[in-house]
């Protein structure tokens, strides 16, 4: 016996729990089955050292949907910034640093042409992030059928383009596909603004400032407006845990079931439609609609299981792109520690190594054959600065994002992970000589750990490569990219779907709509 | 694929391991290429190699037919996954015929499959599938090797053809039931006999490694010596497949893979293939596209036609009583057995109820002059030509 009214939702990520409180506003009986101990999926603030807490993956917030914000009212739910309008400061090893705050740029010894360049650049991308975060708020159109509302779909992305006015509509149409490192090039002469700028386009990818889709990936980046601003980044108070603490309480507050420490085994299949879940426990709960959080290869391969789906659409799945390249530092810290020529009122923002694009290249150049750099790019803060709950008084975390991280490293993680910590930290120490000495721990997450720890094939953030041949309604793949799958009450909610990763809830919230609709694909 | 030497791209087309034998036979010269083979289109005459299938014993060389060993735990389940068809259903010992289609329920090959031994399955295909068979082995653990040419295939088809195997030493053979297969000893190796072919007669099909089939030929003709054995090429195999219904890859449908315009693929409903599709059992690629089709109606029908006169159909449009268009003919003979002028078609639908009646705009020509006839036909049930003798168990000694 199923039940229609009741909606399971595997995962419990963000997406899912975006999607599980739209789900709840309209009608449905849903509950959230989350395999970890707490809700929150990649999304969580955890404990690394006794006394220091971490996000464990992105650290910042720059996508989250403003209209979900809103409509599910996190503020009253307990979402606060600790601090909005990061600055970047972009670190030169002899100290003499460049600072970018939205389209100012100031020191490093940046020309008058580079200051004004950046003022056009950041006009232009602003505009065209502006235009990719429309579409992200809606399911992407079908292509090839008749379909009114595909067809209204389409001439709605063509005449948002137009709109832009031939000018910047060409621009558009030329700079889209390709990479951020010749974008650079025609702007900016500062090597170390150049460096900052392209590794915006390549964090959490596996992309190098060359390689095509990272202009694409740039524009994902600014698509947000955190705090009312276009691109900006903020800190959530508490990590960003506290972001799905806040998304849980507003799902509960509707009414949503939320179960933590229920893994599911595989999703119940009767014929042509799903029936429910099987728990890793044995547990059975029937439903008429499951929505899946998890990427897809793990929702179709692990939950699914590819003799219930046609072999063309397992092909396509086995080819989605998402192999992670980030490893992700956290250090617990006796106290602030020192960057050479960083004023202590700058250590609180965003400091990235990557003294400039080709820098960032060559460093992507051996993630390419399965090797890390000695010379990673990091990005890097200390959030317990702006927020004194993650350490113990006096104390500090630092958590950094490091590229490159292969997830398939020549001789395998186990081997190489102490290599390689040891390669970050005399990174670290270039640019803060005496940081060793304050680390009281360290830990490393490779995406193999990320795998492991948050169920994510490739250990990759997006669910899946973001790029224009996984984007729109070819992400993940035709036939599943409008939430809906080949199997009747399958719907998809998580980053593997448009518009794909970064704690955003646009994909949970159009799943929802998919769902509450009916979902065709 | 041992028997392929790293060298054979050398070689413009590949030679059958009966080469030596069919050569000499090949009186006409007549070769064809088949999947990269060197192939006898004729040996002597296309209709004495005709008859001799029909009345006494054809033999046509198979071994270019693309063949692949499928093992592993899970063989069945693939199979099944792959198939249109219930394949736990063929036991082992036994041959079926199967379809597979891609994810939008359209044709990408027919084939036989052998359950050669429990869990053991040679699928025998007009187009190569190593590429769909490994697509579709993802998830599965099961192993595919296309192994077209570790294996030396001869077609024994005919009246004759169960008495000449007989005196070549296959003891019991006339108890094979049609579809079975067997196992003899052959001079140190063994000798796969199946009762299948593609001529819809009494007929079997020899499948030996490639080190013995000269002998296995040598054996088999000094045995079918007073019983008619002949030779017997493409064109000839050709015409007996039509009188039996049987579809040919290429020519009655398009294989989807091989099509550039998605329309012009055909579902297995559309190519008279439906009885092979079993919607009640597990899931199967293209089964909700196929579920849909039946739902929404299919956009074909594939017809037996039989058509006044003696002129041959060719690609003939096949018209209504008003001649306006309703489909296309896609494989056409006069038929000596059936003594019938005989057609395999695609008809829009609703188009081809039997019974029905259209007309065939047939061109042919004198002497150069063209002529153009509006030849009455008649959509048949049944096959054109069915002699008792190809179902017949323990089969006839003639």
């Amino acid at each position: 016996m199923t039940d229609s009214k009741r909606v399971i939702i595997v995962g419990g990520g963000h997406n899912g729990l975006v999607c599980a409180t739209y789900l709840a506003k309209g009608g449905k009986e849903v509950i959230v089955l989350e395999a970890a101990n707490e809700m929150g999926g990649a999304a969580v603030t955890r404990e690394f050292s006794p006394g220091f807490k971490v996000s464990a993956c992105a650290h910042l917030l720059n996508l989250l949907d403003p209209t979900i914000e809103t409509e599910l009212a996190l503020k009253s739910h307990g979402l606060r910034l600790a601090k909005t309008n990061l600055k970047t400061i972009a670190l030169a090893e002899d100290g003499n640093h460049l600072q970018i705050d939205g389209n100012r740029v100031s020191g490093g010894g940046v020309s008058d042409s580079d200051t004004t360049a950046l003022v056009k650049y950041r006009r232009r991308m602003d505009r065209f992030a502006k235009l990719l975060g429309r579409l992200y708020s809606r399911k992407p159109p079908r292509i090839g059928v008749s379909n009114p509302s595909d067809l209204f779909g389409a001439a709605k992305l063509a005449l948002d383009m137009r709109l832009l006015g031939r000018e910047d509509m060409r621009e558009f149409l030329r700079i889209a596909g390709i990479n951020i490192y010749d974008i650079l090039e025609e702007y900016f002469d500062s090597p170390l603004l150049k460096g900052a700028l392209s590794f915006d386009g390549v964090l959490g990818t596996h992309l190098g400032p060359r390689s095509n889709n990272s202009v694409f990936t740039t524009l994902h980046r600014m698509s947000g407006r955190i705090g009312g601003k276009q691109g900006a980044l903020a800190y959530p108070a508490g990590g960003m845990g506290a972001v799905t603490a806040a998304l849980a309480a507003a799902a509960a507050s509707k009414g949503v079931t939320l179960r933590t420490a229920s893994p599911v085994a595989r999703i119940l299949v009767d014929g042509d439609r799903v029936t429910g879940v099987e728990l890793e426990g044995g547990e059975q709960i029937s439903a008429d609609t499951v929505v899946s959080n998890a990427d897809p290869r793990t929702t179709f391969f692990k939950l699914i299981g590819a003799r219930n789906l046609d072999a063309g659409f397992v092909r396509k799945i086995q080819h989605i792109r998402m192999r992670g390249n980030a490893a992700k530092l956290h250090l617990a810290l006796k106290t602030l520690p020192t960057f050479t020529g960083v004023e202590p009122d700058q250590l609180g923002e965003r400091l990235v190594i990557a003294p400039d694009s080709a820098y960032v290249e060559r460093a992507f150049d051996h993630a390419k054959y399965g090797e890390y750099s000695s010379s990673p790019a990091l990005e890097i803060t200390i959030p317990s600065i702006h927020d004194a709950s993650l350490a113990p008084d006096g104390q500090h975390v630092l958590s950094a994002i490091v590229q490159y991280a292969p997830y398939e490293l020549k001789g395998g993680w186990e081997a190489g992970r102490e290599a390689f910590t040891n390669v970050v930290l005399d990174q670290l120490s270039r640019y803060a000589p005496d940081i060793r000495q304050q680390i009281t721990h360290t830990e490393l997450l490779t995406p193999a750990d990320i795998e492991r720890e948050f169920r994510i094939t490739g250990g990759h953030w997006h669910h899946g490569e973001l790029a224009l041949d996984q984007a729109l309604m070819m992400r993940p793949v035709p036939g599943a990219a409008q939430y809906a799958t080949p199997l009747s009450g399958l719907f998809l909610c998580g980053a593997g779907c448009h518009p794909g990763g970064g704690v955003m809830g646009h994909a949970g919230r159009n799943a929802a709509t998919a769902v509450l609709s009916g979902g065709s694909r | 694929m041992k028997n392929l030497t790293k060298e054979h791209f050398h070689t413009h087309l590949y030679p059958s391991p009966f080469h030596s034998r069919t050569e000499p036979l090949n009186k006409l010269n007549q070769w064809g290429r088949w999947k990269g083979y060197l192939s006898a289109d004729a040996y002597t005459d296309i209709s004495m190699e005709y008859f001799a299938s029909r009345n006494t014993c054809g033999v046509f060389d198979l071994t270019p037919m693309t063949k692949h060993l499928i093992t592993g735990p899970d063989a069945l389940p693939f199979l099944n996954r792959l198939m249109t068809r219930e394949v736990s259903k063929i036991k082992p010992g036994r041959v079926g015929y199967c379809v597979w289609c891609n994810d939008d329920g359209r044709v990408i090959d027919d084939g036989t499959l052998f359950h050669l031994r429990e869990g053991v399955y040679r699928l025998c295909s007009q187009e190569p599938q190593i590429d769909w068979l490994l697509t579709s082995a993802i998830g599965f653990d099961v192993d595919i090797v296309e192994d077209t040419h570790d294996v030396a295939a001869l077609a024994v088809q005919g009246p004759t053809s169960c008495a000449i195997l007989r005196k070549m030493g296959l003891n019991g053979l006339e108890m094979l039931k049609p579809f079975g297969i067997e196992h003899y000893p052959f001079e140190g190796t063994e000798l796969m006999v199946s009762r299948t072919g593609y001529t819809g007669d009494l007929g079997y099909e020899l499948w030996i490694d490639p080190s013995h089939a000269e002998a296995l030929w040598d054996r088999l003709f000094a045995a079918g010596q007073d019983y008619g054995i002949a030779p017997m090429g493409g064109e000839a195999l050709d015409l007996v497949r039509v009188e039996a219904g049987f579809l040919l890859a290429g020519v009655d449908f398009l294989p989807a893979h091989e099509a550039i315009r998605p329309d012009r693929t055909r579902s297995p409903f559309e190519v008279g293939l439906g009885w092979l599709v079993h919607l009640d059992k597990p899931h199967f690629t293209g089964r909700r596209a196929l579920l849909e089709e039946k739902r929404r109606g299919s956009r074909y029908n594939f017809v037996k036609l039989d058509i006044d006169g003696n002129k041959t159909a060719e690609h003939s449009f096949i018209l209504d009583k008003r001649e306006n268009y309703v489909g296309t003919v896609t494989s056409a003979m006069w038929s000596p057995s059936a003594k019938a002028n005989i057609a395999l078609a695609s008809l829009e639908a609703p188009h081809g109820k039997v019974g029905d009646e259209f007309l065939a705009e047939v061109y042919y020509q004198r002497e150069l002059k063209w002529h153009r006839v509006l030849a009455p036909c008649r959509v048949i049930d049944g096959i054109f030509f069915e002699p008792a003798r190809r179902k017949m168990t323990p089969a006839p000694n003639f």
